[in-house]
């Protein structure tokens, strides 16, 4: 029976749906449900990971060394993990506290195609001794062949293995399985794979992702997370069981900790809106739900044609001030009409 | 007056091309590290002389160069710097190394010229300081500033991917040094998209006492300054809402080296060239009237 390593971004992902305003007790409170699981790795932070709380992305109510402080405490079989996207972060003010924190696993991050800045910091997380993978996101944006030149790079600087992303939600099984298979045929490492829902795909892709050799999936409680939300990771383990995986998570206490998770953390369940589904077709990042209906409403236009605009410029996550200019250009644009 | 330029990448390239245009500069030498990098082949179709040996050239060739251009990395420049403040050149740091003073020309140039290394922080410092100036101009209360730059994938060569982290902490003591702040943050994104995205930065900063009207003028008045040395610079957007000031920039750059999506390169070289200029007329000015007297 193969193993499936799980990682579980509920309280980062998640983050984006409440506009990274998950509380000490939000976070306490869910990482013992994880704890008392088994989930194996269960990461904290802004929705973009370290460093990321500005006013283009949103300030988050807690500091990341708060984050990491309250989920210390409470786990202690499951690894601590955190994002980390270069540009955003640095190894001097963010990444070196994080591991003084009590850092496990570190996530290093970068647009699909741009790898080589994730270089010193994945080695730095491997001269600290902790795990490190390389996250490449946004992954619907490249063809199969450049994203193996990507996550070779990571590879070559340390990293233990290599997550790509569906940012958008926009993968079909297909599309997931061609690319897992070019990784795990190239690499020496294990391949993971993070999927959205925007499409309905999330379970699909990602059961795809693992019949053809991934070994790491990520996965949210109730499927938590920006927009349509993530793979639901209780629906996950119950189907990777029943496939027979082994995930190492006791199921009924995953049950638990979603329910927990619905009860303490969630606004509301994420589900496949309108917008989700504009936003997975034109291939542009989940997390800008929010701030697209906020722009949409200040300067009264269709929030479906902002999404078009952002997916025909291949505006890219970290851009979100592009937003502002995009509402604004169709504003005028309607005023002349 | 001669300048040498330490550096073939594309920055180094695209200010050979900007210096040899300018009525007050010469170029005595680019040094680079690879006799066949398409930047010294560059140089040399240009008929300027080039090296491989390094800094070593300008040790054994003192007059080469009264003025130096540093765009190798922040971790040669701290090798560079000594030896070039030995030899007394005046050297102008295109890289992260925070060594020496730093400058934006329309704050303060004048009163850089004393120092004899002047640090040109980074394309988001140059592209965003101007603005954040403007703040400083009307006595607003800066409470928080945020700068947030996106720039073409193409126009970041290895030493700008490799100098993420100093890029950012760099940008961040610019801003912290220029407003008294304590609170400030730099973001830059790659962004990979075809046709190439022009450089584009957005300030947030989070102000009391700022009266619109005022600032939206001021700005239009740095923005015409700043066009005076990089014509590519234009404010596309300008927003205070509540304590909340927005205001985006785009820098395109001249096509000199790299197309002109590459307002990044552009925008510190343009800066760097007119301290260089003004450098060279100060001491023109000096030379005069020592002939005089």
């Amino acid at each position: 029976m193969r193993s499936i390593l799980i990682s579980d971004p509920t309280l980062r992902d998640g983050n984006h749906a409440l506009q990274h305003q998950l509380n000490s007790e939000q976070i306490a409170k869910y990482c013992m449900a994880a704890e008392a699981a088994g989930i194996p790795i269960v990461e904290v932070g802004h929705g973009n990971g370290l460093g990321a709380s500005s006013l283009q992305l949103g300030i988050a109510k807690l500091s990341d060394n708060e984050l990491i402080r309250i989920a210390r405490t409470h786990l202690k079989k499951s690894r601590l993990g955190v994002h980390i996207i270069p540009g955003f972060a640095t190894i001097e003010k963010d990444l070196r506290p994080a591991v003084e924190g009590g850092v496990d696993v570190v996530r290093v991050a970068s647009h699909c195609s741009e790898a080589d800045i994730t270089e010193r910091h994945i080695q730095f997380i491997r001269s600290q001794e902790k795990t490190v993978y390389g996250v490449l996101m946004m992954a619907h944006m490249i063809g199969s062949k450049e994203l193996l030149i990507e996550a070779k790079k990571m590879e070559a600087y340390g990293a233990q293995g290599i997550v790509f992303m569906d940012s958008a939600g926009n993968f079909l099984p297909q599309d997931v399985m061609e690319r897992v298979q070019i990784l795990v045929e190239h690499l020496a490492i294990p391949i993971g794979f993070h999927a959205h829902n925007n499409l309905g795909l999330a379970i699909a892709n990602s059961l795809a992702a693992v019949e053809v050799g991934a070994s790491i999936l990520d996965g949210c409680a109730r499927g938590f997370g920006a927009g349509a939300g993530n793979t639901q990771l209780e629906v996950l383990v119950g189907v990777l069981e029943r496939k027979g995986y082994h995930t190492g998570i006791d199921f009924y206490k995953m049950l638990d900790a979603s329910d927990l998770a619905e009860q303490t953390l969630l606004k509301e369940i994420p589900s496949i809106k309108p917008l989700s589904i504009i936003s997975g077709l034109a291939g542009v990042f989940s997390g800008f739900l929010k701030p697209v209906l906020a722009r949409a409403k200040e300067f009264d236009v269709d929030p479906r044609d902002i999404f078009i605009e952002l997916g025909r410029r291949k505006i890219i996550a970290g851009q979100e001030d592009i937003i502002l200019e995009v509402a604004d250009n169709l504003a005028k644009k309607a005023k002349l009409i | 007056m001669k300048v040498a330029i330490l550096g073939s990448g594309n920055i180094g390239i695209d200010l050979l091309i900007k210096v040899l245009r300018s009525p007050y500069l010469e170029c005595g030498v680019l040094i680079g590290r690879n006799s066949l990098s398409k930047g010294i082949q560059k140089a040399r179709e240009l008929g300027i002389n080039t090296s491989t040996s390094g800094i070593e050239y300008i040790q054994k060739n003192p007059d080469c160069c009264e003025v130096v251009f540093d765009a190798t990395s922040a971790m040669a420049h701290t090798q560079h710097a000594p030896i070039l403040k030995k030899m007394h050149k005046f050297t102008i740091d295109l890289t992260p190394a925070k060594i020496g003073e730093i400058c934006v020309p329309i704050i303060n140039l004048e009163s850089s010229l004393q120092y004899k290394n002047l640090n040109m922080i980074t394309c988001g410092g140059q592209a965003t300081l101007p603005i954040i100036y403007a703040l400083r101009i009307l006595n607003a209360k800066i409470h928080y500033v945020e700068v947030v730059s996106s720039i073409a994938s193409l126009s970041a060569g290895p030493a700008t991917r490799i100098n993420l982290d100093e890029y950012i902490h760099t940008t961040e003591r610019a801003i912290k040094f220029f407003t008294g702040i304590s609170n400030a943050k730099a973001i830059l994104n790659l962004n990979p998209a075809f046709p190439c995205i022009d450089m584009q930065t957005t300030i947030f900063a989070k102000v009391d006492d700022l009266d619109r009207n005022k600032f939206t003028k001021t700005a239009a008045e740095i923005e015409k300054k700043v066009q005076s040395y990089v014509p590519g610079f234009k404010i596309l957007l300008n927003s205070l809402i509540e304590d909340t000031c927005t205001v985006i920039v785009q820098v395109k750059g001249q096509g000199d080296y790299l197309p002109d999506y590459a307002g990044n390169l552009d925008i510190i070289n343009c800066a760097a060239l007119a301290i260089a200029e003004r450098y060279a007329k100060t001491m023109l000015h000096k030379e005069m009237l020592c002939d005089q007297s």
